[in-house]
């Protein structure tokens, strides 16, 4: 990346950068045809841990969850679908929903639980990561952009 | 007078001098309605006073409140208010602010000064100068360290907290007896290392307007009456200036500015200094953040267990993970990035000086990182600042109303595109000023292959944070 010389090269960086950012954020990231395929998660609640911590599905999947708690009251909330369930210690709670928005959400207990009860957290992932795939073209994006703007 | 006279001349001769008086500087100072806020001592006292009894409020109920921190005023009001507050607000826009009204020095500084609001004849305090050797920011990343080692704990139990704050505040009037002016900000308080370093993005800076009046000013009187110790013609940047603005006060000829100024102004010029304390500060500021996110905000209960059971075996392997990546991980990788880039160079510097000057790129990168982190679990957990504030002593009041309220300020799951947004800002900057400081050094047509490894490591550690984070 030598030093720019001529005013058309020392400009056109400044339009190539933002149009690459859009095509970054607006280019479908491709995904698997599927079906949509109904899941069923036993997950088990211990203080200030889900287990399993993860759980992933495709668009369109149904998936119901069955929490049971270990020890004691936990909830389960997830982000980004405004859906929460509460289960007793040894008795299960079950919620039930279709996981229509693609991306990463953060299941989080919603009953205090203990001292760490603001971090229990578990993540579901709905098909691709789009987010995180874009964060990370923008990223490299952006390392070119600031050592042109740097270099300049 | 012989040893201020001493200090002042290393000052001048010490730093490279920049002054913020040019075209790209608004000088507050002289905003009419402005000047008689920043003139009288009593705003800054009313606000000091206030904070210092907000600190004390906050460690009876941390020690006399309910056990349980989600609950507890001094936990949400510390770890999710102030310090949110302080990461957001403080330090992006205004620096080393919040130092200016931080209640942790104060009793020291009245006692020290014999007076509340201006200095009494009669004083107290030995006011030596702080040992050569502790010097630096090394007791500040230290003690940032022990902070996170014991985090879960300190983050969460509210009695923790409280002795934390306790041991602080006693710890800065002990050392304001023994040591001059405020030694405990500059040199041991975790939090001024924070603030300190970061301060240097951030558009706000106290600076002389024409240095030739200084020189023929003897008495010195800003130096003199400044609580730290800073004489502010030798001012290089804005990471040890409180802000208190003592010195814009009792200059006799009207020669000192606080200049709004365009952000990170004290940063992108080679530094010519051979100290690496910034650089560790730094870096373990960059640890921290990994650390904490993946602990806070990851999905991993074991190791949110592991580091809540102090003195257990899986502790100490947390604490032994979390030592490695502050002091061994990180320091390496930023060190094998700079040799690589400086192999690059047609005139290498040293290994310690290059780490010194480049580690200025690491500030934008670790700032927006704890902004990014912070989003993580200020927006989640808002809710929690009302419902302490309706019920400060955990006595099941309902002042504002909201006691039930579970607000989630992030309803709408922006958090995850604002935490992206903020480390793509940061990376940015970072990768900016990387190459600024090639530019500055050489412009030979290669010269920008120096940039690419000290980039490439902003870059995989923005992908680290990016994965944690959101992935």
């Amino acid at each position: 990346m030598p030093p720019p010389t001529s005013k058309r090269s020392r400009y056109l960086p400044w339009l190539v950068i933002p149009l690459l950012g859009i095509l970054i954020l607006v280019l479908p990231i491709p995904a698997r045809a599927r079906t949509s395929v109904e899941h069923i998660f036993k997950i088990e609640a211990t203080r200030f841990a889900y287990i399993p911590s993860i759980i992933r599905v495709n668009p369109g999947d149904r998936l119901t969850i069955e929490l049971t708690s270990q020890d004691v009251v936990h909830g389960l909330a997830v982000d980004g679908y405004d859906l929460e369930i509460q289960a007793d210690p040894g008795r299960t709670a079950r919620l039930s929903f279709t996981a229509d928005r693609p991306g990463t959400y953060r299941l989080r207990c919603s009953v205090t639980c203990g001292s760490m009860h603001p971090f229990m957290i578990g993540k579901l992932q709905v098909g691709n990561n789009n987010l995180l795939w874009r964060g990370a073209g923008l990223a490299l994006l952006l390392v070119l952009a600031g050592v042109w703007r740097g270099y300049r | 007078m012989k040893a201020a006279e001493k200090v002042l001349s290393r000052q001048v001769r010490a730093e490279d001098q920049v002054r913020g008086t040019g075209k790209d500087r608004l000088d507050l100072a002289r905003v009419p309605w402005l000047r008689p806020l920043i003139e009288s001592r009593w705003p800054l006292f009313l606000a000091r006073a206030v904070t210092l009894a907000g600190f004390f409020f906050t460690i009876l109920v941390g020690l006399f409140g309910s056990p349980v921190g989600s609950h507890n005023f001094a936990i949400i009001f510390i770890w999710i208010a102030w310090w949110t507050a302080l990461k957001l607000v403080f330090i992006p826009l205004g620096g080393r602010s919040w130092c200016s009204v931080c209640p942790l020095p104060m009793p020291g500084e009245w006692l020290q000064q014999g007076s509340l609001i201006s200095k009494a004849r009669k004083r107290l305090g030995l006011g030596l100068r702080w040992p050569k050797r502790l010097r630096g920011y090394w007791l500040q990343a230290g003690l940032f360290l022990v902070i996170g080692l014991f985090s879960a704990v300190t983050l969460t139990d509210p009695r923790v907290t409280a002795w934390v704050l306790l041991g602080l505040i006693l710890l800065a009037i002990a050392l304001s007896l023994v040591y001059e002016r405020r030694s405990f900000c500059t040199y041991v308080c975790p939090i001024g290392g924070f603030t300190g370093i970061y301060a240097q993005t951030a558009p706000v800076e106290v600076r002389v307007v024409n240095t030739a009046i200084c020189a023929t000013h003897s008495e010195k009187t800003c130096y003199i009456e400044c609580p730290w110790g800073i004489y502010p013609v030798a001012l290089r940047d804005s990471s040890q200036c409180g802000l208190c603005l003592e010195c814009l006060r009792v200059c006799p000829k009207d020669n000192i500015a606080l200049n709004l100024r365009p952000f990170g102004s004290d940063l992108g010029t080679p530094r010519r200094t051979l100290r690496l304390d910034e650089a560790f500060l730094a870096l373990v500021m960059l640890g921290s953040a990994l650390a904490f996110s993946a602990v806070f905000t990851g999905p991993w209960g074991i190791l949110k267990n592991a580091a809540l059971a102090i003195g257990s075996l899986p502790w100490l392997g947390y604490a032994g993970a979390f030592l490695s990546l502050n002091l061994v991980v990180l320091p390496a990788a930023f060190a094998l990035a700079v040799w690589l880039g400086e192999k690059a160079s047609t005139r290498p510097a040293s290994l310690r000086r290059a780490i010194a000057n480049w580690s200025q790129a690491l500030l934008p990168l670790g700032l927006f990182s704890w902004i990014a982190f912070t989003i993580s679990f200020a927006l989640p957990k808002f809710s929690y600042i009302i419902n302490a504030l309706s019920d400060p002593l955990g006595l099941g009041w309902s002042l504002l109303g909201s006691i039930e309220v579970m607000l989630n300020a992030d309803r709408f799951g922006f958090a995850p595109f604002l935490q992206v947004a903020a480390l793509l800002v940061g990376l940015y900057w970072s990768v900016s000023l990387i190459a600024s400081l090639v530019k500055a050094e050489t412009e030979t047509p290669r010269a920008w292959r120096m940039a690419v490894p000290p980039a490439a490591f902003s870059l995989l550690y923005t992908l680290l944070m990016m994965g944690l984070l959101v992935g």
